[in-house]
């Protein structure tokens, strides 16, 4: 049975998400994106939480 | 391990909203933290919170998107995308069912004694429409005179927000409370909506309305820590239906979108060994863990 699983292909689906995704990041952190999402965050938007 | 996960879950809250400071600076935590995305849904406007929501940060961008690009700024949302699919490609939605404080607290409401009722399965592609809609096409296209789109899930829908940053908000800064209108009320009317339905449905937003877990579904087919099925050690004796606080039928959709990864089929109902966890393409499968719970 354990030689059985061992023959299953790995799924690369995974690992491929993983790799397009940390590159996503990393192309948003190159452009400076988590600065501007630290400025929205520090503000309190009113009419984002339905005051105002 | 349902016990684990419950204190997992409660340790992940604390974390999240950390900023125990709020009754006496009566603002919001500005930290570095903020600069992280929270894993699952938790308003960045609450008072305590010490990460940035991705889906409200997410809109913020989109719905700036043409402002930001015309002054030669990339804001486009690749940071807050890159975080959620790194997560959601690792986990799926076992973000949901062990990293969300709003999901927690639907748990919590479902444990008060009270009538149960079901949640119709077609229910479950709402939440696919609003994240489309009110997270994505929505603030990018319906715009002002000055170009600048609307926080449409922020502002109509998420009760989360109403929850942890409107109410607050009203009680520790009292002049907001002259101007709040109807959007305030029917916001707050939903919020009662859904804690009713909590209640007496397991997980209704979720379900039926979240778009961060909408966004985590996708991975179904593609995450590396998912639930399996060993058909040849099936017996059909559903047992796994009933147990599912998503509603998942796992013996008949083992990648199916709602499931949150909690593992109670795996260690409360299957008696056969049929539901197995594989992580990165390595099975473990339910016996294994038995056995490795009864080792010395």
């Amino acid at each position: 049975m354990a030689a059985k699983r061992l023959q299953q292909p790995a799924n690369k689906l995974p690992l491929f998400f993983i790799s397009f995704f940390i590159i996503m990041f990393c192309i948003g952190v190159f452009f400076d994106e988590p600065s501007r999402v630290l400025e929205q965050a520090w503000q309190i938007c009113l009419s984002c939480i339905g005051i105002g | 391990m349902e016990f684990f996960r419950n204190w997992f879950q409660a340790a992940i809250l604390v974390l999240t909203n950390a900023s125990w400071t709020f009754p006496f600076s009566r603002s919001l935590y500005q930290g570095p933290l903020k600069v992280l995305c929270s894993p699952g849904l938790n308003c960045y406007s609450c008072p305590a919170a010490t990460v940035a929501c991705p889906i409200g940060a997410l809109q913020q961008l989109l719905l700036s998107v043409r402002m930001t690009l015309a002054n030669g700024q990339v804001y486009v949302g690749f940071y807050i995308i890159g975080s959620m699919g790194f997560l959601g490609a690792i986990f799926g939605r076992m973000v949901c069912g062990w990293a969300c404080p709003f999901g927690f607290m639907q748990e919590l409401l479902y444990k008060i004694r009270s009538p149960k009722f079901t949640i119709l399965r077609p229910l479950r592609y709402i939440k696919y429409a609003i994240l489309a809609l009110t997270v994505v096409i929505l603030p990018l296209v319906a715009i002002n005179d000055f170009g600048m789109g609307l926080p449409w899930f922020c502002k109509f829908i998420c009760p989360a927000g109403t929850l942890e940053a409107g109410i607050p908000m009203l009680l520790l800064q009292p002049d907001l409370r002259q101007i709040i209108g109807t959007l305030f009320w029917s916001k707050f009317t939903l919020l009662i909506l859904f804690i009713g339905w909590s209640v007496v449905a397991s997980r209704p937003f979720c379900r039926t309305t979240c778009p961060l877990g909408a966004f985590y579904a996708l991975f179904k087919k593609a995450k590396m820590i998912r639930l399996t099925l060993d058909e040849s050690k099936c017996t059909q004796c559903k047992e796994c239906h009933s147990i599912c606080p998503m509603g998942v039928k796992f013996n008949e959709s083992p990648d199916d979108g709602e499931c949150i990864t909690c593992m109670r089929c795996m260690n409360e109902s299957c008696r056969f060994g049929a539901i197995g966890i594989e992580i990165g393409g390595l099975p473990v499968q339910a016996s294994d863990i038995r056995r490795k719970k009864t080792a010395p």
